[in-house]
């Protein structure tokens, strides 16, 4: 298992800087949670990584550089993201998303032929999920809820060693939450998980460590009680309350 | 943020839907293939079987327009392009031919501005390389082409604008040289096809068969295409081109596979059309034809298998038979066809179809 | 020497050509993402309006200047039922918005065939217009030309200042920035879209007068200057006037130092290919409207 060594991360916008000089280390193995108020630059970080948005700086995931590559060859090494607004691809069944999502490896000839059988991986990622039963149903058809654990899935089956998940939870019934906190002990075990929350409560209870973000800057860095008790942080979630979703 | 925190999931009959759709072509094509090679040939005349000929050739284009299109998202206003180049290399080989070995084209001799044979005229004369041309050379300049604009992302509306405009390039380009391509006029009076005497209907016939058959390839080839996983890539890089990047493939490469495959389909297409209907010229490659081609797939269903070569032929056929008599009514239906079904049908006939189904359960 | 100087101008002066039929487009395919085939039709209408107005109006001169907001009001008038009747049902899917819009455009020129007749018709030029300017003797510059330089330059800034300090150009601009919030914030989009068509067709209409002056008018005139209108947008970059003014003086000028040496077909091409060559540096155009692009 690898970790995540950022050094120095800078992403501007028409001079406006989102990040500005970010430093952080996830060990192989965390369940590190990113928080911070909206505009903090916690999605914007992340794009950073996945090569989204141009920075500077450098990634470390490993031993390899990120930065500079482009989107779908840092996919390839082992790091994977959700959105903020959950993205499947609607007109493909559940199955379909799952057996695309598992097929970057793929030779050219076997993606031009028909998929004859399931993959085990995608069956598998099924269960995990809990979607087997809506296996054929077309994926904009899921509930909102399910369409989260679909793109979790999705991740599961590229066999990324980096999840970055972009506020999971929002807009979760409780159980719902429950079950995606369940889903990230799982995925864990073998892989280093990162993931954007507003949920105070979701934080609490699945963080292993906390990284606060404010005005593109680490604030404050520890275990959630540490953070928690970082009068730093109270200082700018003052008057928000412990923001709920 | 999100707030939709329970929806009621309900299950919609998806999976018999699925299975008529992927029955459905099959089925399709097998009738399909005995219209054009058992009933046409018999019911129709002389003319009207090379009418469908020339239908048949705009409906390979449309072929490759319903894989690009309907299931890639790119909407590709130069198909032209390729027919055109498909169909000027059958045509460079079938003059030269005609004029015998060492001798220049008629029309050149005509115009009288050259000497010699220009010096890329030369290989056309050999069949080996002139073949494999009329659809390599379609699909070299759609790769180098789409290898440009895909990667540096140009997509959407940029895409469809700068297809247009290499066609009207193309045109203009080819009406300017009229000493080596014939200008306006193109090329046309072909004596031969690789030795058979056109003027004889007996081997026009040969010509339909060869298109048909040529027809139902490419539709064979689309089918698997759709059906395989690429297939399902390929929707999935038209709906979310940016989520499929972050899943580790390259969106470029998989939009320029459809590309250039829609590219040979329309060289072939325009090389078939070159002895079945006797002439290719710049009106047949230009701005308007070549947005022409994509209505036809549109009214048939551009998502579908089938319904590009239905929805081409029908359009071809209503031309044929209305604009001969009213041209200005025939503008008009055109024009209605576009905002009409584009607007309000975006499936295509297709999807009415399906409306249908859904309604009389 | 002059011979540059000669040949720069007729750039710049296609370069005015085709900022003008572009500046229409830069407003409803540059700010809102319309692709509107039709609005080479508009162009057409625009010159039609000379056409009728000099059998009602004898003095070319007055019946150019009479047509200028006639044409304006009438290829704007079009502009907004089109997007009243079509386009507005459209929004969510622009390339639909293309093959709608091209099917209007076939109609309209029917109807243009059906109305002025097929043939292509001329116009009569004020006689202010026909003459030249002689700077030295070889470099002569031509009064249509220099006329259709300061009207695409007045359009220019013109539009420039309603965008900039009318309340209706702020609202164009947030509506471009950000619909939904725009929404919300109690402007009304519809009426907003709808303005801002009447705006960019309108513009529509004053380049069909002006191309008056440089030929013969016809039902397919729209048709052949469309595509390189929308190129000047593509490579000017969504949502930036200068973009398109920088980049149609460009075109224009390459064109013309093309066709010095070369010929008008070989010039269309290796226009095309700078171009598509412009876009590999610029994919989005010159000038980028920054905005947050994942879905
Ligand atoms: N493409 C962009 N262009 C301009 N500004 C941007 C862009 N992307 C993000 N920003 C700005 O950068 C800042 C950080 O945004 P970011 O989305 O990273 O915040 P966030 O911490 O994820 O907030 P939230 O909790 O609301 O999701 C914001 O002020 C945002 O407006
Ligand atoms: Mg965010």
């Amino acid at each position: 298992m690898s970790g995540l060594r950022i050094r120095d991360l800078r992403v501007s916008f028409d001079g406006f800087k989102a990040v500005d000089g970010v430093d952080l280390d996830v060990a192989p193995g965390d369940i590190r949670f990113l928080i911070g108020p909206n505009g903090a630059g916690k999605t914007t970080l992340v794009d950073a990584v996945t090569g989204l948005v141009k920075a500077s700086g450098s990634v470390h995931f490993g031993d390899a550089e990120l930065l500079g590559r482009p989107v779908h060859q840092i996919a390839r090494m082992g790091v994977g993201r959700t959105f903020q607004t959950a993205t499947v691809f609607e007109e493909l069944t559940v199955l379909q998303n799952l057996d695309i999502a598992a097929g970057a490896g793929r030779s050219p000839w076997s993606l031009l032929r028909r998929r004859t059988s399931v993959p085990t991986v995608v069956s598998e990622a099924l269960e995990t999920i809990n979607l087997t039963a809506q296996r054929d149903q077309l994926a904009g058809t899921l509930a909102h809820g399910q369409k989260q654990w679909l793109e979790i899935g999705m991740l599961l089956v590229q066999d990324v060693r980096l999840l970055l998940l972009d506020e999971p939870v929002a807009g979760m019934s409780h159980d719902e939450r429950d079950a995606t906190g369940a889903l990230l002990g799982v995925v864990s075990r073998d892989r280093t998980v990162v993931v954007i929350e507003h949920d105070m409560d979701f934080m609490r209870s699945f963080a292993r460590t906390v990284t606060v973000l404010h005005a593109g800057k680490v604030l404050s860095e520890g275990s959630v009680a540490q953070v928690q008790a970082d009068p730093k942080v109270q200082e700018v979630y003052l008057g928000q309350g412990t923001r709920d979703a | 943020m999100t707030s939709t925190v329970e929806r009621p999931v309900s299950a919609p009959p998806v999976a018999p839907r699925r299975r008529f759709v992927l029955r459905g072509p099959g089925v399709g094509l097998a009738v399909g293939a005995v219209v054009l090679f058992a009933v046409a040939p018999v019911a129709l005349s002389d003319f009207r079987l090379s009418l469908l000929a020339k239908y048949l050739c705009i409906a390979m284009v449309a072929v490759g327009i319903g894989l690009a299109w309907g299931r890639g998202g790119l909407l590709t206003l130069g198909q032209g392009v390729f027919f055109g180049l498909g169909g000027y290399a059958m045509a460079m080989h079938m003059k030269l031919a005609d004029a015998g070995p060492g001798q220049m084209p008629d029309f050149m001799l005509l115009y009288g501005q050259l000497d010699a044979l220009p010096w890329w005229w030369a290989p056309f004369r050999s069949p080996y390389f002139a073949l494999p041309a009329t659809v390599l050379l379609p699909m070299l300049v759609a790769f180098l082409l789409g290898s440009l604009v895909f990667r540096r992302r140009v997509r959407g509306a940029y895409f469809a604008i700068l297809s247009q405009a290499l066609a009207a390039a193309l045109a203009i380009f080819l009406i300017g040289q009229q000493g080596t391509t014939g200008g306006t006029n193109g090329l046309t009076d072909f004596q031969g096809f690789f030795g058979y005497d056109l003027d004889d209907p007996v081997n026009q016939r040969m010509v339909y068969f060869i298109v048909a058959a040529s027809l139902l390839a490419l539709l064979l080839i689309a089918r698997q295409l759709i059906r395989s996983r690429y297939g399902e890539l390929l929707v999935a890089v038209r709906d979310s081109e940016e989520r499929v990047r972050f899943l580790g493939y390259n969106p470029a490469n998989v939009k320029l596979v459809a590309y250039v495959v829609a590219a040979g389909m329309a060289g072939l297409a325009g090389a078939l059309f070159v002895p079945a209907v006797g002439i290719i010229n710049p009106a047949l490659i230009g701005i308007v034809p070549s947005i022409e081609f994509v209505i036809g797939v549109a009214v048939g269903g551009r998502a579908t298998l089938l319904g590009p070569v239905i929805g081409a032929v029908a359009v071809a056929w209503a031309r044929t038979t209305l604009s001969e008599e009213f041209p200005a009514a025939w503008t008009y239906l055109q024009g209605l066809l576009f905002v009409l079904v584009v607007a309000f049908l975006p499936g295509g006939l297709a999807s009415a179809r399906v409306l249908l189904r859904r309604r009389s359960p | 020497m002059t011979v540059i100087v000669s040949q720069l101008f007729t750039g710049v002066s296609i370069g005015a050509v085709l900022l003008l039929i572009a500046l229409g487009l830069s407003l409803t395919f540059g700010q809102m993402g319309v692709i509107n085939m039709a609005h080479g039709e508009f162009i057409m209408a625009g010159a039609y309006t000379v056409y009728v107005l000099q059998k009602v109006i004898t003095g070319a001169g007055w019946s150019l200047l009479i047509a200028l907001p006639i044409a304006f009001a009438v290829a704007g008038a079009m502009g907004v039922l089109l997007e009243f009747l079509l386009i507005r049902r459209l929004y969510a899917r622009p390339l639909d918005t293309l093959l709608v819009t091209w099917g209007v455009s076939l109609i309209l020129q029917q109807a243009a065939r059906d109305i002025f007749g097929a043939p292509n018709v001329q116009t009569k030029a004020p006689d202010a217009l026909t003459g030249n300017v002689r700077i030295t003797d070889d470099l002569v510059l031509s009064n249509n030309r220099l006329f259709i330089l300061g009207l695409a330059g007045l359009a220019v800034v013109a539009l420039t200042l309603v965008l900039r300090f009318t309340s209706l150009g702020r609202r164009i601009r947030a509506v471009v920035q950000n619909r939904d919030l725009a929404a919300v914030s109690g402007i009304p989009t519809g009426r907003v879209d709808r303005l801002t068509f009447f705006i960019g067709s309108g513009l529509a209409g004053v380049a069909g007068v002006a191309l008056t002056l440089l030929g013969p008018i016809g039902p397919t005139m729209g048709t052949n200057v469309i595509i390189d209108a929308f190129l000047v947008v593509v490579a000017g970059g969504i949502g930036h006037l200068k973009g398109s003014v920088i980049v149609a003086f460009a075109l224009g000028t390459l064109q013309s130092l093309i066709e010095y040496s070369t010929t008008v077909s070989v010039a269309k091409v290796l226009v095309f290919v700078a171009i598509v060559a412009f876009l590999q540096w610029r994919p989005q155009g010159l000038f980028t409207l920054r905005t947050r692009s994942m879905a």
